[in-house]
């Protein structure tokens, strides 16, 4: 990896490394997910990190941080509060739920029932919650990360199309290789490290990484190359359906934050290159043949020649 | 980082193209093949298949070598030769899954589809025919749908087949036009080295059985295209070689000479007529009895027989005439009479006692032929396909005792009859009849048609045709073969007049192939000089066809390029510059794939060319930042650097 020219974000990934052994990659699409304003879906066998990864996340960022285990009696109410008569004031008064923080962590979020799913979309989408009739507005930045167990898991409710939607990108973290396994095995408890370590920045100056990144410049070849892309997913006859324009939003609003982690004033196309995976692959169905979604993806990008 | 000087790997896929691929290019050339070397190709195509299948490794190069050593031997064996067309044929078939079982990259595909390519060429040394032609269009078209495969291993099988019928598409009119309007040369451009000729038709020899052995063969021999009114059926005599000299068993030709002109003067009604002679590799042409003066370049043999000047070695046309009243042999050499005369001594002595006694009770010739037309009739020979296997002495077997013969059996008896009673005799061999296909109005006569009959030489009248299968089975000469056969003999199907679909169907079958015959690969010169005469070119000369070809191959290629104009982006100067970089790293065979981002480009590169590193870098990263990056304002500058850096760069 060339090393970041922004020395915020690389004492972010600094830190981060050192929580989550030998996955930079993995490590710098997530932190340009947050940076593009976009929720995060990370899904992957249990054990490898994921809760980590989000914890991590909210902790070097300075962000608060509220954690929901979701299972499948989960209820809206246990995300977004209730109402409840308070004797002392003789009238109702809402009592926030664990949806009202900066992060929330949706732990295993294929567990839950789609009623309460559903529920977290609105959230995700308009950042307010609406109760008995009053809209509260979220807290300003507010991510969901979710971490998923692989689908054909016993007891899931797989995400419908919309949902996954949603999130700006969806992760794969991976078995570590051996020597970071090794460091893993050797070292300190990885909730000891976080405990210790401190925020990197605070939240506003995460807000303001954010407006620097929607500011990045964007080509002329970079939209027609964009724009091909979405084009090409939509007649690959390995792809049944292909991206939809907001995924073209979604790619542009990674591809900005990438470049900004990158140290660059420009969207590049090895940027789109490098988001595109994470972007794309849950927003494209396979036809017939069996392919995942970051083969279906490669394939995309081998077959749209650069403007 | 794959390495960038070996070329990548194969996938599973595309194993699976070239696999069919070469099964398609291999599959027409296995019946010509020697039945070991046939196995062999079939067995390796297997295996490889099979290892492509279960993704397991090549065999090793021992292993391939000692199989192409077996080859070798193989076709040694059968040849005693490694050149030549069918040796070199069996060694190409072997090699081509050789090369497949060893194939592990993009190159080695490569040069397994080139192979693909000159078997392609090469079915055509086998034969010529339309299905031969939808074969190599079939096997081309595959072949190209495995190397898009190859380039572009993405492809589905469905659009890779698509990019081949367009690509072949394509090149359809570009092929009809050269076809139609490249000057035509008379005679082959190149000899080809010549094979045994394994084919049925007549024979220089005749002796029991050797006609009624073609009979089942329902192989076309010729077609003649007649102008005007069709000939009688009873007229209908196409003459082979002419047989002479008689051992005792076998009937053989007696050579004289050729010369330019008949030694007859054609009379009376003449029938002129096209003929399309399938090869024989012999030189006789098959004329009708008797041929004019104005057959073209052809040689008049002593014995009536019209001859072309080399052996017919591949199908040809000719126009011919045929005088069938023509007196024939007026003044006949003392020498031709004397052999015609000649018997072996002890051999067949029933015939020859009763061809003395012919002679001895009449003393005019052509009462002896009447007689033994006479005795044959009432002697109740049976006509059949299926004669008994006779000994030593045919003739008098099959007069007295079996009774039951084929017309090389009455011909040969007759003629041995009339020699023993002094009448000059000769046996011709040739075709009789002929079906009229009534769709293109040819007669087609098959080598079922063969046919043996006699001649006799009376003074005054010259050579007199004597047919006497006519006799004991009229309806042989009149109807043809199948009505002349007893009813309870089963007929070879492709000459069974009962069923009636099955004729139309051969009927159209054949006028199809006589179509493609003569207007593909009978397209010669001549034929040529029609078209464009029908096209309005009187006189096209080899400068005008040539211009003609050149200015429609051109106009299509430039309705081709226009078409596919637009889709080449503009460039401008930055483009480029990049361009001219990634040619210089194209001759070091570093090629950008079209996806590749100038960064991705440039660390390959840079792995490649570690001591042109920085100066790849540098050229990629400046490229990248004036290309996607906001317009600054020294862009003229920066671009001027670009520029001298590149010009500078030499990889």
């Amino acid at each position: 990896m060339p090393e970041t020219p922004n020395a915020t974000t690389r004492a972010i990934l600094a830190q981060l490394g050192e929580v989550l052994l030998g996955k930079p990659q993995a490590l710098r699409l997530a932190l340009a997910c947050l940076l593009a304003r976009g929720h995060l879906l990370i899904e992957d066998q249990p054990g490898v990190g994921k809760t980590t990864l989000a914890h991590a996340l909210a902790v070097t960022l300075g962000l608060g941080f509220q954690r929901v285990q979701f299972t499948s009696d989960l209820l809206p109410a246990d995300l977004i509060g209730v109402t409840i008569f308070d004797a002392a004031k003789q009238g109702f008064s809402f009592h926030a739920g664990p949806l009202f923080s900066q992060v929330l962590l949706a732990d295993e979020i294929n567990r839950t029932t789609p009623k309460t799913q559903s529920a977290l979309l609105e959230a995700m989408e308009e950042r307010q919650v609406s109760v008995d009739g009053k809209t509260y507005p979220l807290p300003e930045p507010f991510f969901v990360i979710a971490t998923q167990n692989p689908s054909q898991q016993i007891g899931t409710f797989p995400l419908p199309e919309s949902q996954l939607d949603r999130f700006l990108m969806r992760l794969s973290l991976g078995l570590p290789d051996a020597a970071a396994e090794r460091e893993l095995l050797s070292g300190r408890d990885r909730r000891e490290i976080l405990a210790s370590q401190p925020a990197c920045i605070t939240s506003t100056e995460l807000q303001r990484l954010q407006t620097q990144a929607s500011a990045i410049h964007v080509g002329e070849r970079i939209l027609d190359y964009v724009q091909a892309l979405l084009a090409k997913s939509r007649s690959l006859p390995e792809i049944s359906q292909g991206l939809s324009p907001r995924a073209g939003l979604a790619i542009l609003a990674a591809a900005r934050a990438w470049a900004l982690i990158d140290g660059h004033d420009h969207v590049r196309p090895e940027d789109v290159q490098a988001v595109l995976p994470c972007v794309a692959g849950h927003r494209l169905n396979a036809a017939e043949t069996r392919l995942g979604g970051a083969a279906l993806v490669r394939q995309l990008i081998e077959s749209v020649p650069l403007p | 980082m794959a390495e960038p000087h070996r070329s990548p790997p194969l996938p599973r896929a595309a194993g699976y193209f070239l696999l069919v691929t070469a099964a398609l290019g291999l599959a027409p050339f296995l019946p010509y093949l020697p039945t070991g070397m046939s196995i062999l190709a079939a067995l390796l195509l297997l295996w490889h298949g099979w290892l492509v299948h279960q993704e397991a490794a090549s065999p090793s190069r021992i292993t391939l070598l000692l199989i192409a050593a077996l080859g070798v031997v193989l076709t040694l064996n059968e040849y005693h030769m490694l050149f030549g067309k069918q040796a070199g044929l069996s060694l190409l078939a072997m090699l081509l899954p050789l090369k497949l079982l060893e194939t592990r990259r993009r190159r080695d595909a490569r040069a397994a589809l080139l192979l693909c390519c000159f078997l392609l060429s090469g079915q055509f040394l086998n034969a010529q025919s339309m299905a031969v032609a939808v074969c190599v269009l079939l096997c081309a078209t595959a072949i190209i749908a495995t190397s898009a495969k190859l380039e572009q291993p993405g492809l589905t099988l469905r659009s890779a087949l698509d990019t081949a019928l367009r690509l072949l598409g394509g090149a359809v009119p570009l092929m009809l036009v050269l076809f139609i309007l490249f000057p035509r040369i008379d005679g082959p451009l190149w000899g080809m080295p010549l094979d045994a000729y394994a084919g049925t038709g007549l024979s220089d020899a005749m002796q029991p059985g050797s006609i009624s052995n073609l009979i089942p063969s329902g192989e076309i021999a010729f077609r003649a295209e007649f102008e005007g009114t069709l000939p009688p059926p009873a007229q209908r005599y196409w003459r082979g070689p002419v047989l002479t000299e008689f051992d005792g068993r076998t009937w053989k030709i007696r050579e004289g000479g050729r010369r330019r002109q008949p030694d007859y003067l054609p009379q009376g009604p003449a029938y002129h007529y096209t003929l399309t002679l399938e090869a024989h590799n012999r030189n006789w042409l098959l004329a009708m009895d008797y041929p004019g003066a104005d057959a073209p370049d052809a040689l008049y043999g002593d014995d009536l027989v019209l001859f072309a000047r080399r052996p017919v070695r591949s199908r040809i046309r000719t126009t011919l005439s045929a005088y069938p009243a023509t007196a024939v042999g007026m003044q006949e050499r003392a020498s031709t009479l004397r052999a015609a005369l000649r018997l072996p001594p002890a051999s067949n002595p029933r015939s020859v006692a009763l061809g003395a006694a012919l002679q001895a009770r009449h003393a005019d010739p052509a009462a002896r032929v009447a007689a033994a037309i006479d005795f044959m009739r009432n002697a109740h020979l049976a006509y059949t396909l299926y004669p008994p296997l006779l000994g030593q002495d045919s003739a008098d077997e099959f007069l007295f005792d079996s009774k039951r013969g084929f017309c090389e059996h009455f011909a040969s008896s007759f003629a041995i009859l009339m020699r023993a009673a002094g009448v000059p005799a000769r046996v011709v061999t040739g075709y009789q009849g002929g079906e009229l296909n009534p769709l293109d109005g040819t007669l087609v006569i098959r080598q079922s048609d063969a046919h043996a009959w006699t001649e006799v030489w009376l003074a005054g009248r010259g050579w007199m045709r004597v047919d006497p299968t006519a006799a004991s089975a009229p309806r042989r000469i009149d109807d043809g073969l199948a009505s002349a056969l007893p009813s309870n003999e089963q007929l070879p199907l492709m000459l069974r007049q009962d069923v009636e679909w099955l004729r139309n169907l051969r009927f159209r079958w054949e006028a199809l192939n006589n179509g493609w015959n003569q207007w593909v690969i009978g397209y010669n010169a001549r034929r040529q000089l029609e078209l464009m005469r029908s096209l309005g070119l009187p006189d096209a000369d080899w400068h005008q066809l040539a211009g003609l070809l050149a200015a429609c191959a051109g106009a299509w290629l430039a309705w081709l390029a226009i078409r596919l104009w637009p889709r080449r982006a503009r460039l401008d100067a930055l483009d480029r510059c990049w361009q001219r970089a990634c040619r210089k790293l194209a001759r070091r065979g570093l090629r950008r794939q079209t996806w590749e981002t100038p960064k991705d480009f440039a660390e390959r590169a840079a792995c490649a060319l570690p001591q042109h590193a920085d100066a790849i870098t540098a050229i990629a990263e400046a490229y990248t930042t004036l290309r996607y990056g906001p317009t600054a304002q020294d862009h003229a500058r920066k671009l001027a650097a670009l520029e001298a850096a590149v010009q500078q760069f030499r990889p």
